[in-house]
């Protein structure tokens, strides 16, 4: 089998890796301002940390992606120079990003074997290295087949590729760059076993999440930072989520938002029998019909895969249906393009914002009138008004509170909480009257996670009709005044919120069908 | 005349002259194949074979020793793929247009060269045809198959080492991660820079390669664009085969093939204007490119330069 060789000085594995004092800028923002981190074997230490404070960058600089300015970091109380990934997986550390670094179109095994020397000299040893992986797989409880191409994974198994990659190059300490924000709550609690089977084996694990409940389950320690200094680090144990909330926000936040009753109005949006393909020509929809009303949220709840994104992407005229209709406010809107929708007032906050909300080589100016820049006032006679443009621009950044250096930067330098509220600030600012909002939290820090639910009680308020997509039944509950749930393409009920329970809907999403009540 | 095309000994004649003019778009479209599999896209093959067929045709008359000439020719390629490999790897140009400029360069020079060290067409004394023992007994077969030069059979027996590389090696497993995701790539520590290199001289040295088996042993002699736009045949032989060499090989022999039947045609005389006979393959080439695009999805990374962040 294939290893890599290892100089960590001194001692065979990984006992303590410590930042000191480490300062990283970007043009026009200071990312990292002095901070000490460190972490030992056989701990999870949690890095925690509004959008944009500074822990993939800090994380970054340990896995040598980035040079910091200052600073500097020890192994086992050596200085070391980390000056690229190879460097830092050959003293064995191991980064799992928050976006995957998988080559899609090959294998598991391949995946794995990348880079690394084979045994069998300029030949592949694509066996052997199959065979550790079920090894690994067993030891770990990370099953995944090592002959699948990864783009036939879902989400959760290319994260599990991901990790067995790292502990196939011997990584001692693992970075997991907020893990858990793409999986679902069943998944969440099989990834947990594997830390702690990691920790049971002595690796040491750096863990960054904005669900408090998750660090508090799984961390021995805590390090918060804001606006990239570290403002507390401490044990886990003796604290609650408040204290959590607190040291990361400077503030009190309340978890879950206040409601006003709901004023409904008439029928917004309708779906008649929608059936469409995936992805894959699959059945994605089979039949699905839904009404949403002016003022009232419908929540979306589901496990993900079962047709969610098919069905926002239905609505707003992405994917094409088989068989069906799609009605905005009685008019027949079936088969109609992007555009048109826009123009009567859908608005949309899809899932993959870097994907398909946002040109990531345009500037935040321009990502916030990519669907009005055609009209005045944002243009004239086919030329761009570039200063009514960014006054609009300046206004709605302080509006959303998006923490950007300007309004000329690219969305692409924007930590992933920001590049959210930028889409909010387009969408909403247009003043729809019917939004649909999938996982539009995913990602977040709970000081925007609650800027967001607080926005969209306020577009309730004023009566547009929302549809809320999500994977997090804790957020549906809280926002939802009728609860729909899909499974397999199909709805299987649809509940008030007040008759509805987590259990329910659990069994529910799990497409176990009791007698309900319909709403 | 009719009848004539299809007589057994025209047939045989044609898919032998077939199998052989299949030759340079073999070596050209494997080197361009690894090229395009690392997220390199070389439009300056033609200029290269160009490079390659004088250096070839010109050391093999010089120092009257054929493989002499092949060497000359894999480093003229060589050399070229590197100047390439820097301007599109280090200085980040972009692909297509550079390509073209290597495709002039090479067009130009070469014609420079040969006025300046021949003056006039000269002939060589290719590589002589290699009869394979009882093969080329066999009847018909024999004819077509075995009856080659040496270079003919080299290029069919790349195809495989080129499938075996690609698919069975460390190197090959690199070259095809580093032409879908650069970033998944060098974030394991496998040098972009370097696999690029590799892939894209690799490639101009068959492209050199195929343009000697023009001039030393398909037509021996040396003339002015002598390739007449081969080598971009060639780069669209790379898409049709999808960036598999079982893929490119089939290209090869169909174009190929239409070659053979339109210069047969066009000796026998046969009422079609001779100018759309030569237009055939170029006609087939468009044709069978539509037809081939939607089949398979090109490298992700090709055409787009790879940097790291800092
Ligand atoms: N490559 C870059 N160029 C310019 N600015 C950058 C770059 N990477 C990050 N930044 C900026 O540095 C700051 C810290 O970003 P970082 O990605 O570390 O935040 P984060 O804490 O990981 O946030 P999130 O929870 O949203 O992922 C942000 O203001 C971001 O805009
Ligand atoms: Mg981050």
């Amino acid at each position: 089998m294939a290893q890599v060789e290892k100089r960590v000085p001194g001692t065979e594995r990984i006992q303590t890796v410590e930042m000191r004092g480490i300062t990283k800028r970007f043009p026009g923002v200071l990312a990292n301002d002095k901070v000490d981190f460190d972490v030992r074997a056989g701990e999870v230490h949690a890095l925690l940390g509004e959008n944009g404070a500074g822990k993939s960058t800090l994380m970054k600089i340990l896995y040598g992606m980035y040079a910091p300015d200052e600073g500097e970091i020890l192994i086992n109380d050596t200085h070391v120079e980390i000056h690229s990934p190879t460097d830092a997986i050959q003293y064995g550390i191991g980064m799992i990003h928050q976006h995957f670094m998988l080559v899609e179109t090959l294998t598991v095994t391949e995946n794995v074997a990348l880079g690394l020397p084979s045994s069998r000299g300029l030949l592949t040893d694509l066996d052997a290295v199959s065979k550790r992986i079920r090894e690994l797989a067993q030891v770990y409880g990370l099953q995944v087949d090592p002959n699948a191409y990864i783009w036939q994974l879902a989400v959760g198994q290319r994260q599990r590729v991901e990790i067995i990659k790292a502990l196939y190059r011997g990584a001692d300490l693992l970075i997991l760059d907020e893990p858990t924000a793409v999986l679902t709550p069943q998944e969440v609690d099989e990834f947990f076993a594997t830390i702690r089977q990691m920790v049971a084996e002595g690796h040491a694990i750096i863990f960054i999440s904005h669900k408090l409940h998750e660090v508090l389950a799984i961390s021995q320690r805590v390090t918060v930072l804001r606006d990239g200094k570290r403002v507390a680090s401490r044990e886990t144990a003796g604290c609650t989520k408040a204290d959590l909330a607190r040291m990361m926000v400077g503030r009190e936040i309340r978890v879950m938002p206040e409601k006003p009753p709901a004023q409904v109005g008439d029928v917004m949006l309708e779906l008649r029998q929608v059936q469409a393909q995936s992805d894959l020509g699959t059945a994605g929809l089979k039949g699905v019909s839904l009404q949403v009303y002016a003022g009232e949220i419908l929540g979306l709840a589901g496990v993900s895969g079962n047709g969610q994104r098919e069905l926002a992407q239905v609505v707003c005229g992405l994917r094409p249906i088989t068989s069906g209709r799609v009605l905005l406010k009685n008019e027949d809107v079936t088969g109609m393009l992007p555009g048109e929708l826009t123009k009567r007032m859908l608005a949309y906050i899809p899932e993959e914002r870097m994907k398909d909300a946002m040109i990531q080589q345009f500037t935040v100016c321009e990502n916030i009138i990519l669907r009005d820049h055609n009209k005045p006032p944002y243009a004239q006679r086919g030329f761009l008004r570039h200063n009514i443009i960014g006054e609009y621009t300046d206004k709605l950044i302080q509006y959303f509170k998006v923490k950007t250096p300007s309004r000329d930067t690219q969305a692409r330098h924007l930590s992933g909480g920001n590049i959210q509220k930028v889409v909010l600030a387009r969408e909403l600012s247009r003043q729809p009257r019917v939004l649909v909002a999938a996982q539009p939290t995913r990602g977040l820090d709970i000081g925007a996670t609650e800027y967001v639910h607080n926005r969209l009680i306020e577009e309730r308020q004023k009566g547009t009709a929302i549809l809320l997509i999500s994977e997090d039944l804790d957020e549906i509950l809280a926002l939802s005044d009728r609860i729909a749930v899909i499974y397999e393409g199909k709805i299987m009920g649809v509940v008030n919120r007040q008759e509805a329970t987590a259990e329910q809907l659990g069994l529910l999403m799990a497409g176990v069908k009791e007698e309900l009540t319909p709403a | 005349m009719i009848e004539d095309l299809f007589s057994t000994t025209v047939l045989v004649g044609i898919l032998a002259s077939g199998i052989r003019l299949a030759t340079p778009y073999l070596y050209a479209a494997i080197g361009e194949t690894f090229g395009q599999r690392s997220g390199v896209l070389n439009l300056g093959v033609d200029g290269q074979m160009l490079l390659g067929a004088f250096a070839a045709f010109y050391v093999a008359l010089t120092y009257q020793n054929l493989w002499l000439g092949i060497l000359a020719a894999i480093i003229v390629g060589g050399l070229m793929g590197l100047a390439m490999a820097y301007v599109t790897v280090n200085l980040q140009a972009q692909q297509g247009i550079s390509g073209i400029g290597f495709y002039l360069f090479g067009l130009g020079m070469s014609d420079l060269l040969f006025q300046k060290l021949l003056g006039t067409v000269e002939t060589v004394r290719g590589f002589p045809s290699l009869y394979i023992p009882f093969l080329s007994d066999i009847p018909f077969l024999g004819d077509i198959f075995f009856r080659q030069n040496i270079l003919v059979y080299l290029a069919y027996l790349l195809v495989p080492l080129a499938w075996f590389v690609m698919n069975k090696t460390t190197l090959g497993l690199k070259i095809r991660a580093v032409g879908e995701n650069p970033e998944a790539a060098d974030s394991l520590g496998v040098s972009v820079a370097r696999v690029r290199y590799f892939s894209i001289i690799l490639g101009g040295m068959l492209s050199g390669v195929a343009g000697a088996s023009m001039s030393i042993a398909l037509l021996n002699v040396f003339q002015q664009n002598m390739t007449s736009g081969l080598g971009f045949i060639a780069v669209a032989l790379v898409y049709f085969g999808g960036w598999r060499p079982g893929g490119v090989l089939l290209g090869a022999l169909l174009f190929s093939m239409v070659n053979a039947l339109q210069l047969w045609i066009q000796v026998k005389g046969i009422q079609i204007p001779s100018d759309f006979a030569v237009m055939m393959p170029y006609v087939l080439t468009i044709l069978v490119l539509v037809l081939a695009v939607q089949r398979v999805r090109p490298p992700s990374a090709l055409t787009k330069p790879f940097e790291r962040e800092s």
